[in-house]
């Protein structure tokens, strides 16, 4: 019994023949590339962390050819919230406050901890009443009956805002319940990636970006024109299945091989070059644009949003006293030895890091690329490392050639 | 201060670390089998004896705590029937006898409890199994949640399966898997009314003793068989991962290969569960020479098994030894890792 729905779905999902069309034209590409070029390594950045799952889950690398790297880049927010924030919604749920999180959160371990406390799961041992969520809306209806003091951890990119814009606008959100606004903003991050290994090159270089497909629904593909204008390479917008993927690649080489650096939309049936309008003007009518802290990265001039003085009464940095960063006293709040800052900017892989699988797994993860089910090394853990999975390609290759 | 967690129940990674040093650790070598049987020197929940006349018997142990207790498809004393009769088949054991232990909560409705026991006993009348011994205890009220039952499986065999698959075999699976884990899930998130696959009666539990399979399968072609399991807790990854880690194997399967029911496939996606991890009750995985791979599979379609079929193969590999690969549906690669985590509780 198949649907027209279940065909598409099959067509970017599981269509050998079109997979086999794409990567031969990726090779094509990519032997034009090299010969024009003479360079024979270089790397595409995957923003997103559910691009890395595709690209992962489905084996995309052993593909394409081995000298076009896919590199993951910072678009995992739970790998980004700062351990700080982390910290202060821990002393909450120590309070006596209800704290709703997404599942990811619960389980993300702060640097330094509360009394020892060093992540939400923790608190909940000792009594802390943190309740696990899949949006604000669950959070809204369940706050409503009980009447207790709460806080919502909000933590996500632009996808998440608009949402908690039109609750607040709608005045659905009840008053024992406040908002801790950690949204961050997707393109601030991307520019610093970029400007970062613009200074000090990768290596190989990041020669074209494969930008996030849900974030730009909302932005729009606009929002990535200053990165392959100032940057001078190619940008696809795309989407999330591995046909999409791939097509993406082809496009970024297509454009490498011609000299072109724009911005494509790949995820056209999704994204427009303006975005959704309604959406934005939701976001900034309820939120300010603030410089705002990235876990092991530090401050990003107007990359985070928090909610605007009219609407302060849902605030929980003003509610609670919740203390901001700033500055001057922000510090690196990586784990020891933990590598997910470098893995976030796409400046290492995950199996470069000396705990990758070893000190750190996904039942006992240290750092934040390990708990979100976006983080690259808990991806990287699942379903297997770049190298490994290249060896192992090849060495079946072989015996099946023998 | 150390807790348990479900996980440790899960028949995952933490399972087996709990178990190994809780209970492995502290049983002499020499007491983890009957001397010429296996024990839990070699699989957890089942053993096997040598009788005098060269024959063995074949023992297994479960408990079940399945919630809901009625599901569609069947309840708990099906599965508890089944179950443990399944585990004696995979051992290569003709069932014979079972003992059962039922303890009930206090208020628990009388006219369940009889359904649930005549299911369990259609099972055995099915099967030709006898009841031969059993206990039953009430709990007060909330001491326990409904109805906990544990069977104990006796069969004989003439040549115990004990899982060795080696390189070159072919991996089979006789019918659709997830079936039972997508059905408990749905249930247990509370989506039973609003899947209509589920009120339908397209997507129900596969719970169902393996007899009509695995005697004549035994019987004709044990020689082929190096290795059987059901996949309950764990599903197929779990039993493919155990056998690639304990023999220090490459398995590799073939994604698309593998018989998965479109609503388990749906559902599972939906809720972010592969369908790889979910329990059958009502499958079996072999691990099948290759000459005999196709007869195997064209003899269990005569059987009735039409969707058995072979989803990959067993290597040997100086790198990559314990690991379980998957060619993606779009032809990459990647890896199957070992259950881990409480995927669902109380699913069997």
């Amino acid at each position: 019994m198949s649907s027209l729905l279940e065909d598409m779905e099959n067509l970017l999902r599981k269509n050998k023949e079109l997979v086999r069309v794409v990567v031969r034209k990726i090779n094509e590409y990519w032997y034009l590339y090299s010969r024009k070029t003479g360079i024979s390594r270089l790397k595409i950045m995957d923003f997103c962390g559910t691009h890395e799952w595709t690209i992962t889950h489905y084996g995309i690398r052993s593909l394409i050819p081995q000298g076009i790297e896919l590199v993951a880049g910072p678009g995992c927010p739970v790998c980004v919230t700062p351990s700080h924030y982390v910290e202060e919604l821990i002393k909450l749920a120590l309070d006596g406050i209800v704290v709703y999180t997404y599942g990811d959160v619960y389980k993300l371990r702060s640097h330094k901890g509360v009394n020892n406390i060093y992540s939400l799961s923790e608190a909940r041992a000792v009594g802390g009443d943190i309740r696990l969520v899949s949006d604000i809306l669950v959070a809204i209806n369940d706050a409503r009956k009980h009447n207790k003091p709460s806080v919502f951890a909000g933590i996500g990119f632009e996808t998440i805002a608009p949402g908690y814009a039109q609750a607040i606008l709608r005045a659905t959100i009840p008053s024992n319940m406040k908002i801790l606004s950690l949204v961050k903003l997707t393109p601030p991050a991307m520019f610093y990636t970029l400007e970062v290994s613009r200074e000090k090159p990768t290596e190989p270089p990041i020669m074209g970006v494969i930008a996030p497909g849900h974030v730009s629904t909302i932005t729009g593909a606009k929002a990535w024109e200053p990165v392959a204008e100032n940057y001078e390479i190619p940008v696809v917008v795309s989407g999330f299945e591995p046909v999409d993927v791939l097509v993406s690649i082809m496009e970024i080489l297509r454009q490498l091989v011609k000299g072109e650096s724009r911005v494509v939309i790949e995820y056209v049936r999704a994204v427009s070059y303006h975005g959704d309008l309604t959406a934005q003007s939701l976001m900034w009518r309820v939120f300010n644009m603030v410089d705002d802290a990235w876990r092991g990265i530090g401050f990003l001039p107007k990359s985070g949003l928090r909610l605007r003085e009219e609407y302060s009464e849902y605030d929980a940095f003003k509610e609670y006293g919740v203390r901001e960063l700033n500055p001057a006293d922000w510090k690196y709040d990586m784990p020891m030895g933990c590598r997910c800052a470098e893995v976030v900017l796409g400046k290492a892989y995950p199996s470069q890091c000396p705990l990758f699988l070893k000190a750190c797994t996904p039942q006992k993860p240290i750092g934040p690329c390990m708990v979100s089910i976006e983080g690259t090394c808990a991806i990287w853990a699942k379903y297997g490392s770049r190298e490994l999975l290249l060896k192992l390609s090849s060495e079946l290759k072989s015996e099946l050639g023998a | 201060m150390d807790y348990v967690t479900l996980a440790q129940g899960a028949g995952g990674v933490e399972m087996l670390e709990l178990l190994e040093k809780l209970i492995f650790r502290r049983v002499d070598e020499k007491l983890k089998h009957v001397e010429g049987g296996v024990g839990i020197d070699v699989a957890d929940d089942a053993a096997t004896i040598p009788l005098p006349d060269g024959n063995y018997l074949v023992i297994s142990v479960d408990s079940y705590t399945v919630n809901p207790i009625f599901f569609p498809g069947g309840n708990i004393g099906v599965l508890a029937a089944s179950g443990s009769i399944n585990d004696v088949l995979m051992l290569g054991g003709k069932p014979i006898a079972m003992l059962d232990a039922i303890v009930v909560e206090e208020g628990f409705p009388m006219k369940d409890l009889e359904i649930i026991v005549e299911s369990m006993l259609g099972v055995l009348r099915e099967e030709n199994v006898a009841l031969i011994g059993g206990d039953f205890k009430v709990m007060p009220r909330g001491q326990v949640d409904k109805i906990v039952i544990s069977t104990t499986a006796i069969g004989i065999s003439n040549d115990p399966i004990i899982d060795k698959p080696r390189p070159g075999d072919k991996i089979y699976v006789s019918d659709f898997i997830g079936d039972h884990g997508a059905v408990i899930l749905l249930m247990q998130m509370g989506l039973d009314k609003d899947v209509e696959e589920l009120s339908s009666g397209s997507l129900r539990s596969d719970v169902r003793p393996l007899t009509k399979l695995m005697i004549p399968l035994l019987s004709k072609y044990r020689r082929c068989i190096n290795a059987a399991r059901d996949p309950t807790r764990g599903g197929l990854a779990g039993v493919l991962y155990e056998w690639a880690s304990k023999n220090d194997l490459l398995i590799r399967i073939v994604e698309e290969e593998i018989p998965i029911r479109d609503p388990v496939r749906k559902y599972s996606e939906m809720l972010g569960i592969d369908p790889l991890y979910l329990a059958s009750e009502g499958v079996a995985v072999l691990s099948i020479k290759p000459e005999c791979a196709d007869e195997v599979v064209e003899f269990s379609h005569k059987l009735g098994f039409e969707n058995a079929r072979i989803i990959g193969e067993v290597r040997q590999s100086d790198m990559f030894r314990g690991y379980v690969a998957a060619e993606t549906t779009i032809g990459g690669l990647r890896l199957v890792e070992p259950p881990r985590g409480e995927i669902v509780p109380r699913i069997c």
